[in-house]
This record gives structure tokens, C-alpha cells and sequence, in this order.
């Protein structure tokens, strides 16, 4: 398989991922304000600002915006074309990169993901956001997952599929991560906190209800919401598809079927670090984690998923396509005459 | 929904002089008649709507904002009764036969300038000769693979030939995505009416290119080389590579290595034989034609030299599409093939030649002036509807660079039935863009591209231009 287009397919899974996990995130967080009372504009940017840094963009943001309010936030995330992974960005760029490898997806999965792609640039899209933010999250959420169906059911098991998981498996690992760490203002540096108060628990909660984790979580360990609780659930739970633990064992998974090399052994970097890493995920506790520090460990955890995918760019790619589309190439590509 | 159409003064596909349907419209007509107007209206919003659901759609220059149109698509096909076709399709492969065999012997021998045919100047000078292959042998001795010759019929019906695209003629994708559209929409008519299937095409042009392999290859890799996603046609480039289940490549991907060229794969530099281009000649290889092409691969003409890999087209085919060479096809197919054109060209006058271009000066009013080496509606001068500045503007342009200008009468082309706003139908100019495939044998897809200039009066078809397509029916019977 071409290396642009293994970058392409891993990029355009990687971009699906993201948008549906800004919704995720600004959609809970909307929904967790109207339980709070008391909000003037410190306590707003209290609450923002995490979440602006859950998608690693604060530097960006404040070039934009002086302050964290809802409404300046909310634009960042979901609209903002110079947020390079605002909602509205992450889909343009995920439609980007299957436009130049149609080929390798099905009709329903490109008409599914350009249906997608006209929705967010229409007017309709922002009248939806307008009635009902809500509604408008619920269909980015739903076009993503109806892409993941049509992936499942219509997309050929090849080499590119696999390279579109790594980039799907390394997102969501990444994100799930950044949204358990949203709350990281109100815990310890190091150890969990015994008990916490009932505006923390909503808090919690809605972590879990960010992540669709709340019915599997509840399911598994009742009402009672505990960080210690919440942390062990997003990081190590084996079954739960969002879990840090899962997403890393599918990752490994999708390396080695990439290489056809067995698992307990590796041929490259990625491999060897995906593998460390799932181990790594096995065989630790929640204590262990919480003694280091939450936010400690999940930094580490983001910069272990960037050293597997630099390590697996190293490994098939090997030049960087986006770095010489220049001006000039974009210039040519279009004058190029066509008899038409 | 037909009853009320008029056909005026022109030459019209469905009507004849006397306002009666011909005979090869008969069937559509009345199949047609018993749509309502709504139904008609769902079914045009429909076809719309899936073009743009699944991008079927061409860039808009100058917008990388990425501002994607759709091409717009008239639902009343174009017919072509049996006989007719028949007559197009010898004249085309008679017509391609003997450009490739002027080229074969420009980048030869050439006889036919020795011979005094074609005065050697206008080889020389052409913009698109190129001189560094003389002497060099194509494979199989094909210069142009694919070819798009736009085809138009005057005030008296007559086709005649416009011009000969022999580089990259583009537009096949529309005459294959417009037929579903039809067949979606209209699938009764196909049935009873007859109508010859085009989609044989993607066939056709993948045997030819695994003919044209370097003939020590068992089992060729071959590959379509794009621009770029950022091309107005990238939409045809991915669809065309889809459908004959080969690699869309884009410059970046191909690297030359011991004159031998490879795509760079997740598993390392794999070989590649053909390349299907659609990258202009200049853009090829930034280390013989422009430098400054990031479109192209370093090396791709030494290893075309050595035989390691094939192109399609040739390079080079661009000064048999130059339209001073086309005012001497016809000389050529006498010359090459002792036969008469069976399409003929329209009247053309050369500006450099002095009569001519005395003439052309004198009527720039009443003439079509174009440059030699631009297509796309672009360069142009309709005279009958320009006004005085632009007239004078040529006019200075010829005077200086008659090499660059030729002229033709305004040709009234004919117009066929179009749906207009308001649920009307009226008659809207059209030319024809056949595709050749030219390999082991020639063949023509039934029908082609159908264009048709949207606005009214209007004889410009170009999509860039406010242009459209129709689908386009070439019937097994003649009615």
C-alpha cells in the first residue's frame, strides 16, 4: 500500500475520532453547567478552561479568545476553522484525506462521511446548534458512530483498514485520557481524596457520561462515583471499549496485523512500545496510580501514545506529506489543465 | 412535457425543419410525455442530490476553501440513431489513426513535411514539439492513448470536427456517472428504448494500458498519476483508478531509482510499468521540462527512455492537438491513408499565413479566433459577440504572434430540448465529446459526453463557463 495513503486512512479515522470526542466532551460539560448554581465569570473559566486543555489547544485558544466564557469555548471547539481540531475542522480534514483515498473505502462509508461534511458547513448546522446545542452533538456523535457500523460492515480487512485503526485507537485512547484528567484541579497532587463533596461527584459523573461509560460503569460498580472508582474504570477496565487498556490492546492489535508479526514479539519501535504499553496497562493498579498523581500519570500515558504513533510514522510512512504541500503545490495541482 | 418545445430557427436534435419528432427521438418523446411535472422536477432534484452526496463534483479555481460544484446535469438525453453512430465512429478512428501516425513520423522521418505537406515551420514552432524525442520509439508506436474529440453539427445538421484533445481529455467520469443517474432514475426507458451501455470503458482503457507494459513484464504494476486533490478533475482521477482497480499516484509517491521507477509503499519501493498521466507534459520531470514542477518525478523521462516504464499519453502528442496542426488533419488522413475525412473540420484560416490573416483582420467581426494552444473555452475571440475593445485587442495579439492564432467561421451549433427554470423546456446549444481508447485495437464509447451551454443563446459549453452535460444515448436501432 501507497505510504500516502496508509498516512491518509490513518488520519481520516484519526479525525472521525476526534470530532466525536469534542462533542462528547463540550456536550457533557454544557449539560454538568445547568447543574451548578452561583456562576459568574471566574467560576465559568474555572470550568472551561480544563476543558479547552483536554484537547491539548489552550495555546491556540488564547491567541483567539481573551477569556474562557461558554459562548467563547463552545465557538473554539465545535466551530472555529482556525482550531485545527474544532469539530467543524476535524471533519473537513477527516472528508480531506478519504477524498484522496476513495478507493480504499466503500460508497457508504465516503457518502456517510461527505453527508457528514456538508451538514457541518451548512447553515443548517448552525441553526441546529443554535435550538438545541444538544441535538446538534447528538449528530455529530451519531455520524461518527453510524461510520464506525459502516466501516465494520463494508470495509475490506487490508492493510489500510489497519492503519485506519492505529489512527482511531490512538485518538480515542488519547482522548479518554484528556477527559479523565478534567478534573485534575480537584484532586491531591498525590493520592485520591477520601471523600468527595456532592458538586465533585456531578463532576465525575460527568467524565463517565463523556465517555458513554455511565450504564457500564454503573453496571459494574454501582451507583457510588469515587475518582479512584472513575480512573480505574476509563483506564483499566479489559471490556469496556473506551478504556485506555482497550484501545492500546486494539492498537497492538492492528500493529501486528499491519506487520503480520506475533504478539509477545516485535519488528519495530511502535510495536515494541504499543506492547510495553499494554503491559504496562495489565499489570498496574489504581493505587499505584494515584500515589504518582492522576494528572502525572496521564501526561506520561499522552506521551506514550505520541511516541507509538511517531514510531509507527518512522516505520511505513517515512516522509511527511503534509510539510511540502506547500502554496506553490496546491497552485500547481490546480492549474494543471484538464481538456475539459 | 415536450409538447410546448420549440425549436426556432436552429438546427434541432429532436425536432425536424417541419417541427415533427425524428424518428430516433419518437420513443423517449413519448415514454416522456407521461411524466408529470412533478415527477420530473422529484427525479431532478434527486439526481442532484446523490451528485453531491457522493462529491461527484468539480473544484472551483482559485477557492481552496474548497467550494465544490456540482456539474450540472440536464435529464433530457441526447439520442443518436444507430447509423448515424457508425458514421462518427469510422470517422474517429480514421481520424486517430492518422494523428498517430503524423506523429510517429514527426518524431521521425518526417515524410510528410519532406514531402511538402505541412510546411516544417509550423512543427518547429509548435509550442507542444518536442524535439528531445525525436528519434524516439513509444511503445508499440502509440502516441495518443486516450482521445476526447469534440464534435459539433452546424445550421445544416453536418457533424463536424472542433478539436482533437490529445493530451488529457477529461470528462469520461460524467459520461459514466450520468448514465447510473439515468438508469436510477428512468429504468423502464432503457429497457424499451435500447440504448448501448457504456460502461465497458474502464475495461478498455485498463487492457490498453497493460498493453502498452514494456514487453518484459509478465504481470505490470500500473498506476494513474494525478496532480493532486486540489485538480478540478480529481474527482475523475480516483474514479477512473477505482474502477480498473489500480493505485491513484500523486508525484510524491514515485521515486527513480537505476532508471527505474517505484511507488513508495508501507512495505518499502515496489516497481511500477504503466503510468496512466493526467499531468501535462512540462510538469513531468522537474529535471527536463519546468523546474519548478512539484507535480512531476525527478527521472521519470530517463527511465521512460529507457523502456522501464510507459506512458499514456505519449509525451509529446501535444503539437497534434495544436490548432494550427489541426487545420491540416484532413491533409494528413489523405496523406497517411489515402482516404477522404469522413467528419470534416470547420473552416479554418490560418493567421500566418498572409491571405489568410488579411481575411481574419478584415472579419475579426464576424470570426471565432482562437489560440493555438489553449483549450477550455480559454484564448478565445467570438467576434459576433464581442465589442470593439476586445476585437482590438486581438487584433493586436494576432498582429504580433500569427503563429499563436487561428479563425473560424461562428458556427450556429445545433441545440437540443433543455430544462429551463419554471419547468419549461427549451432549446439549448450542445456539442459531443467521444472517447477514443487507441491500444491492441481502437475503440469508441457509444455516445460520449453530451455538453450543453446552459445560458440562453449561449455557445459556450465549458463547465468553467456555465456549461452542463446530458446524458448521451447511442440507440442499437435507428429509432
Amino acid at each position: 500500500m501507497l505510504s500516502r495513503v496508509a498516512n491518509c486512512l490513518y488520519w481520516m479515522s484519526r479525525y472521525i475520532e476526534r470530532a466525536e470526542n469534542v462533542a462528547r466532551i463540550v456536550d457533557v460539560n454544557l449539560q454538568l453547567l445547568l447543574d451548578l448554581r452561583n456562576l459568574d465569570d471566574e467560576r465559568l473559566a474555572e470550568h472551561w478552561m480544563p476543558i479547552v486543555q483536554s484537547t491539548g489547544d489552550e495555546e491556540a485558544f488564547l491567541k483567539l479568545h481573551k477569556k474562557a466564557t461558554g459562548q467563547a469555548v463552545t465557538e473554539f471547539l465545535v466551530f472555529q476553522p482556525d482550531n485545527a481540531n474544532s469539530i467543524v475542522s476535524s471533519i473537513c480534514q477527516a472528508r480531506e484525506n478519504a477524498r484522496m483515498v476513495r478507493d480504499q473505502i466503500s460508497i457508504e462509508f465516503w457518502e456517510e462521511l461527505n453527508r457528514a461534511y456538508l451538514f457541518v458547513r451548512s447553515p443548517e448546522a448552525r441553526k441546529v446548534w443554535r435550538q438545541s446545542p444538544s441535538e446538534f452533538f447528538q449528530q455529530i456523535k451519531s455520524a461518527s458512530l453510524h461510520l464506525l457500523g459502516i466501516g465494520y460492515a463494508t470495509i475490506l480487512r487490508n492493510e489500510g483498514w489497519w492503519f485506519s485503526q492505529v489512527g482511531k485507537y490512538l485518538e480515542r485512547a488519547d482522548k479518554t485520557s484528556r477527559i479523565l484528567d478534567v478534573r485534575y484541579q480537584d484532586l491531591p497532587e498525590r493520592g485520591a481524596p477520601e471523600s468527595i463533596s456532592q458538586t465533585e461527584s456531578l463532576g465525575w459523573s460527568a467524565i463517565l457520561r463523556s465517555c458513554s461509560a455511565w450504564d457500564a460503569f454503573k453496571s459494574i460498580r454501582g451507583a457510588e462515583v469515587h475518582p479512584r472508582f472513575v480512573a480505574e474504570f476509563l483506564l483499566f477496565n479489559e471490556d469496556f471499549p473506551r478504556s485506555a487498556r482497550f484501545c492500546v490492546s486494539e492498537l497492538n492489535t492492528a500493529l501486528r496485523h499491519i506487520s503480520g508479526v506475533a504478539s509477545g514479539r516485535f519488528c519495530n519501535e511502535a510495536e515494541k512500545l504499543a506492547g510495553r504499553l499494554e503491559a504496562e496497562l495489565q499489570f498496574s493498579t489504581v493505587e499505584e496510580i494515584f500515589e504518582q498523581g492522576l494528572h502525572n500519570y496521564l501526561d506520561q500515558f499522552q506521551r506514550k501514545l505520541n511516541a507509538i504513533g511517531e514510531a509507527a510514522f518512522n516505520a511505513y510512512i517515512f516522509q511527511d506529506f503534509d510539510a511540502e504541500s506547500g502554496e506553490l503545490l496546491i497552485q500547481q495541482e490546480e492549474q494543471q489543465q484538464q481538456q475539459a | 412535457m415536450l409538447r410546448e418545445y420549440k425549436r426556432d430557427n436552429f438546427f434541432d436534435e429532436m425536432l425536424d425543419e417541419s417541427g415533427q419528432v425524428r424518428p430516433h427521438y419518437q420513443r423517449f418523446c413519448s415514454l416522456f410525455e407521461s411524466l408529470g411535472s412533478d415527477e420530473f422536477a422529484e427525479k431532478r432534484h434527486s439526481i442532484d442530490m446523490a451528485f453531491l452526496r457522493q462529491g461527484i463534483t468539480f473544484n472551483v479555481y482559485g477557492d481552496s476553501q474548497g467550494a465544490e460544484r456540482i456539474f450540472p446535469f440536464d435529464l433530457v438525453p441526447r439520442v443518436i440513431p444507430a447509423k448515424e453512430w457508425e458514421l462518427l465512429e469510422r470517422g474517429l478512428i480514421q481520424r486517430i489513426t492518422a494523428l498517430n501516425l503524423f506523429l510517429r513520423d514527426v518524431y521521425h522521418e518526417q515524410k510528410i513535411v519532406k514531402d511538402g505537406v505541412i510546411p516544417a515551420f509550423y512543427i518547429l514552432s509548435g509550442k507542444h514539439f518536442r524535439r528531445e524525442f525525436v528519434g524516439f520509439n513509444v511503445p508499440k508506436d502509440i502516441y495518443i492513448h486516450v482521445c476526447g474529440t469534440d464534435l459539433i453539427r452546424g445550421s445544416d445538421g453536418a457533424y463536424m470536427v472542433l478539436e482533437d484533445n490529445a493530451r488529457c481529455p477529461s470528462g469520461v467520469s460524467y459520461v459514466l456517472e450520468n448514465r447510473r443517474a439515468m438508469k436510477r432514475s428512468f429504468p423502464d426507458m432503457f429497457e424499451r428504448i435500447g440504448v448501448r451501455p457504456v460502461d465497458q470503458y474502464p475495461q478498455e482503457l485498463l487492457k490498453m494500458l497493460q498493453y502498452i507494459a514494456p514487453a518484459d513484464v509478465p504481470n505490470p504494476t500500473i498506476v494513474l498519476l494525478t496532480p493532486g486533490a486540489y485538480n478540478s478533475a480529481y474527482f475523475e482521477h480516483t474514479y477512473l483508478a477505482r474502477q480498473m482497480g489500480i493505485e491513484i499516484v500523486e508525484g510524491r509517491d514515485l521515486v527513480v531509482t537505476d532508471s527505474r521507477v517505484f511507488m513508495r509503499t508501507t512495505k518499502g519501493l515496489q516497481p511500477v510499468h504503466v503510468i496512466y498521466r493526467r499531468i501535462d507534459d512540462d510538469f513531468l520531470d522537474p529535471t527536463v521540462f519546468r523546474r519548478d514542477s512539484m507535480l512531476g518525478v525527478p527521472g521519470l523521462v530517463h527511465a521512460y527512455r529507457a523502456g522501464h516504464v510507459s506512458l499514456a499519453n505519449s509525451i509529446g502528442t501535444g503539437i497534434a492537438d495544436d490548432k494550427v496542426m489541426y487545420y491540416f488533419v484532413p491533409r494528413m488522413i489523405k496523406y497517411y491513408l489515402q482516404q477522404e475525412p469522413i467528419i470534416p473540420n470547420v473552416p479554418t484560416y490560418l493567421a500566418s499565413e498572409e491571405a489568410d490573416r488579411k481575411y481574419i483582420l478584415e472579419n475579426l467581426a464576424s470570426l471565432v479566433v482562437k489560440a493555438a494552444n489553449e483549450s477550455g473555452g480559454y484564448g478565445m475571440l467570438m467576434g459576433p459577440k464581442a465589442g470593439a475593445e476586445e476585437i482590438e485587442v486581438f487584433r493586436q495579439r494576432i498582429q504580433a504572434d500569427p503563429r499563436n492564432y487561428i479563425a473560424q467561421p461562428m458556427i450556429c451549433l445545433s441545440r437540443h430540448p433543455t430544462h429551463v427554470e419554471g419547468e419549461a423546456f427549451e432549446g439549448r446549444h450542445i456539442d459531443l465529446r467521444p472517447y477514443i481508447i487507441c491500444g491492441e485495437k481502437t475503440t469508441v464509447a457509444p455516445g460520449g459526453l453530451t455538453r450543453v451551454a446552459l445560458r440562453p443563446g449561449s455557445l459556450v459549453v465549458n463547465s468553467s463557463q456555465g456549461g452542463g452535460s446530458k446524458d448521451t444515448w447511442v440507440l442499437y436501432g435507428d429509432e
